[in-house]
């Protein structure tokens, strides 16, 4: 609980409508996207401009109150968690779109403003925005910059910080700064990349200079069907090796597929192995030539079909099914644990042997979806969390599937961040002096470790004691 | 000391636990929801909502005061619905809380309870009274009173956007003799009958006479059994009780009918009529009638591109067509409208931005929560505005108030019809 006195003088700045202080409200805010991870926060305040969060900064600095950026509370990894009875500072209502430049091809933008509107408001102009998280329908520009988000285009167009030229930070002492700008080279230190990325740990953004790109002149998506995941593994490999750049290579398995069928009814087949999407865009010139490349690729690789989406419709069905897979999961199984793993590509096959493996002997089924392209996985772990050991059980293996794939070579997260989720994992990927460098980069922007603390370095008395852990609800609905 | 207010919701008619946990907190409904969009408060979101009914039934919080607000400031819009990737049926969560709300706490704070109810169990379940005030509502008009009070500001507060939503000119109350059979226009292709709901029937007469007219002029022989209100206002209140009763008479009245179809001019109405189902499942002697009766119930858009009257005279207007909440999300009928408008000759359909996003009407919500519903209607009132069109075209009563009332109040000419008085236009 935040004292009293504090909680006025917060309602006194913002307005009675934009402080959160009732226990019976807050416990709302007290989980994201994973509900594994709970803690609920002191309050919730909701400005609507820079001034107003550096103002709750430095009453925070004031009283040494954590405080937290909140977006949309769709992340994956408890990231935007309060654990210190604190101040979640909700960037929600900062969410309008401030200015549009189509010569420069940027735009500024407010960091609550959603994903895909950003998108939608320049569409008709001939842009987009490329970073498209599957979540992008109601996650937030800023909740993408703490996270670097991706998503199934980041294949051909990166991750949020290609994408963004500047920023307006309120840092952890309440000043107001600008790193980058609106062109892309400047002098001085790479500032917006590092505060990309850096899970709300560095202060919090208050506008976003955006890069916007041209919307291809054409789109075609195909599907390759396979008996096995080994053969839609070797298909991506191989066409990544021919030099065709899609815009997505997103695999799902049989699990998978099944379970969005019976959902969407988007014409994926139930009986194949594994399903491969294939998305390319770009100039129309030279399209079919190169879907005809990746026809030959998916034969030579053993699929039993390869289909083109015939118009927009079947295309929308094929990607709604795909996005969708994560709430089509809820129809198979009580409860499920996302996972987030990243493997070099040319070890796809192996680590989904392994993955097998590891669900085999803890007795769980475990289901794949991921950006193939980018050797981004997302194991699901099915569990029932009405039957006591299966969540602890589930926990084991999400932790053992990240071990392998780091041990080939990999990652912990491709793209939700270590949050809260993962940062005991983070010896397995770091020495002991690689973490105490990122430590004291941390100490530079948060010197008195107020903003956004407890989450990313490895913190041995969490897990049941920070926040608790809590098996009722399945986390997470996409990748 | 224990805190005031109810505590976990008792097994009676509850919102189901195994539904709530079909929701897998991912937030993909929260830019959805149109009171999340205005407040950006969480407990105001679907995903928050369901989070705070979960709360309740593991006894974390009581239904008290603010559990009471964020159930009752949601618009059961279901768009939220359509946001779902996981299939989670909000509707029957949301008004299972508020049912538990209404038998089991003191209700709504004030005078809105009291008035809710006799509204609701003193006026909508009576046709009888209903069309005693529609009378009384246009002589109000035609005697000139309406304009005294509003000069001299005579009307309390609580009342004047109800007073502000009364179309100009009402037109006559509808009062076929219950039992009709009116037949078809040419060679008979299907038999329907016409439930006319409490609104249109008593408020927009002209919609329930082109809806009979463009059935039969499909083809369709159009029955109208004695019937009572669909109920939709009372399960939005939390009223089950009421709303059962009323189903059961409808239940008997149109099955009784024999029709193929059962058609409906209202959103609304037609949502709730294809609920029967859910409302009453568990009910021995009703839950299988209400299957089949379910079953049967249409929204006269699907029916008349099923059996559309052909040569059609053209229309020579520019329509921005509103989808109804109750039509695009709770019965997911988006393309019958539209195509229905698209095949008049010389009618321009005019698509504006997010279509179906709510106009703020939502049921009685607008007189219960005035002040949400008018962000709302502005919004909307914006879109619409922005494609100047010279009707607007939405197939529910409440909306066509709502957004007649938005675009008078900002001096718009355009009048709001139903599509099927544009096709009663156009058809001979």
């Amino acid at each position: 609980m935040v004292e009293a006195r504090i909680v006025r003088e917060l309602t006194a700045l913002l307005g009675p409508e934009r402080v959160v202080g009732d226990p019976h409200d807050l416990i709302v805010y007290e989980c994201d996207g994973l509900t594994l991870e709970r803690a609920t926060p002191g309050v919730v305040v909701l400005p609507e401009t820079a001034e107003e969060v550096a103002r709750i900064v430095k009453i925070a600095h004031r009283e040494q109150l954590p405080f937290v950026a909140r977006g949309a509370g769709t992340g994956l990894s408890g990231g935007c968690l309060d654990l210190g009875g604190g101040i979640i500072i909700s960037m929600a209502r900062m969410d309008r779109i401030l200015e549009v430049d189509f010569d420069s091809r940027l735009a500024m933008v407010e960091p609550g403003l959603v994903n895909l509107w950003l998108t939608n408001a320049v569409s008709k102009h001939g842009f987009l925005y490329a970073p498209d998280p599957s979540s992008q329908s109601a996650c937030t520009i800023g909740g993408n910059v703490a996270e670097n988000s991706g998503g199934p285009h980041t294949l051909k167009y990166g991750t949020t910080t290609n994408h963004v030229l500047g920023l307006e930070v309120v840092l952890p002492d309440g000043e107001i700064v600008w790193l980058g700008g609106r062109v892309q080279d400047r002098p001085g230190y790479d500032l917006t990349g590092v505060f990309v990325g850096s899970e709300g740990t560095f202060g919090i953004a208050t506008k976003v200079v955006v890069r916007l790109l041209p919307a291809p002149e054409a789109v075609l998506t195909m599907l390759g069907v396979f008996e096995t995941m080994d053969d839609a593994g070797n298909t991506v490999s191989q066409i990544i090796r021919e030099g065709i750049v899609p815009a997505a290579l997103e695999i799902m398995d049989q699990l998978t597929t099944q379970a969005v069928e019976d959902y969407i009814h988007a014409g994926y087949p139930r009986d194949a192995g594994a399903v491969l999407l294939v998305e390319l865009d770009g100039p129309r010139a030279g399209m079919a030539l190169q879907a005809d490349r990746i026809t030959r690729i998916c034969r030579e690789n053993h699929a039993r079909e390869v289909r083109i989406a015939k118009d927009d419709e079947e295309r929308q069905k094929l990607w709604k099914g795909r996005k969708s897979a994560f709430g089509a999961y809820g129809r198979i199984t009580p409860n499920f644990y996302v996972m987030d793993g990243v493997v070099p590509r040319t070890r796809l096959p192996e680590i989904l042997r392994q993955i097998e493996e590891i669900g085999a002997r803890h007795g769980l089924r475990i289901a794949n979806v991921f950006h193939a392209g980018d050797g981004n996985l997302h194991p699901m772990v099915l569990y029932d969390g009405r039957i006591p050991e299966q969540t602890s059980r589930a926990l084991q293996c999400g932790e053992e599937i990240l071990r392998a794939c780091v041990d080939l070579g990999g990652a912990l997260t491709g793209e939700h961040g270590i949050g809260v989720e993962k940062q005991n994992f983070m010896p397995m990927m770091f020495s002991p002096a690689d973490l105490a460098a990122m430590e004291r980069l941390k100490q530079v922007f948060s010197p008195d470790n107020l903003c956004n603390p407890g989450k990313i370095f490895p913190n041995p008395s969490h897990h049941g004691e920070t926040t608790q852990r809590m098996p009722g609800i399945p986390g997470g609905a996409w990748i | 000391m224990a805190e005031p207010g109810a505590w976990k919701f008792d097994a009676v008619d509850a919102p189901e636990a195994d539904r709530m946990m079909e929701c897998i907190h991912c937030g993909l409904c929260l830019a959805a929801c149109p009171t999340y969009r205005e407040l950006k408060l969480e407990m105001d979101s679907p995903r928050g909502r369901i989070y705070l009914m979960r709360a309740v039934a593991e006894g974390r919080i009581p239904m008290a005061e603010a559990f009471i607000r964020h159930m009752y400031l949601c618009l059961d819009c279901r768009a939220c619905e359509s946001a779902c990737p996981s299939g989670v049926s909000f509707e029957h969560l949301v008004e299972g809380s508020r049912g538990q709300i209404q038998r089991r706490t003191e209700g709504l704070p004030g005078l809105v309870q009291p008035i809710l109810r006799l509204v609701l169990n003193g006026l909508f379940p009576h046709p009888g009274r209903l069309e005693l005030l529609a009378d009384l509502l246009r002589l109000y008009q035609v005697s000139g009173l309406q304009r005294l009070v509003r000069s001299l500001h005579l009307i309390p507060p609580a009342l004047r956007l109800g007073d502000e939503l009364l179309p100009p000119n009402l037109p006559r109350s509808e009062r076929r003799p219950p039992g009709s059979s009116l037949p078809p226009a040419g060679p008979p292709r299907a038999v329907a009958a016409f439930f006319t709901g409490c609104v249109a029937n008593s408020l927009l007469a002209t919609v329930t006479q082109a809806t009979v007219h463009v059935l039969r002029a499909g083809g369709c022989r159009v029955l109208v059994p004695e019937q009572a209100c669909c109920g939709a206002l009372h399960i939005h209140a939390g009223f089950r009780d009421v709303a059962k009763g009323l189903a059961r008479r409808n239940i008997e009245a149109f099955l009784a009918s024999g029709a193929d179809l059962i058609v409906t001019n209202s959103a609304g109405c037609g949502a709730e009529l294809k609920e029967y189902r859910y409302l009453l499942r568990e009910d021995p002697a009703y839950a299988e009638k209400a299957e089949a009766f379910s079953a049967r119930v249409r929204d006269v858009s699907e029916v008349v591109t099923e059996f559309p009257p052909e040569a059609l005279r053209p229309v020579p207007e520019r329509v921005a067509y509103h989808d109804p909440c109750h039509l695009a999300h709770a019965q997911q009928i988006r393309k019958q409208p539209r195509e229905l408008l698209r095949r008049i000759p010389g009618l321009e359909l005019l698509e504006i931005e997010n279509p179906d996003w709510c106009c703020g009407s939502a049921g009685i919500y607008n007189l219960l929560q005035p002040a949400m519903a008018l962000r709302l209607l502005d919004k909307k009132i914006d879109t619409i505005a922005a494609v100047r069109p010279s009707l607007v075209a939405t197939g529910n009563p409440g909306c066509i108030l709502q957004i007649g009332y938005g675009m008078r109040r900002r001096g718009l000419q355009a009048r709001v019809v139903h599509p099927v008085e544009l096709l009663a236009r156009a058809c001979p």
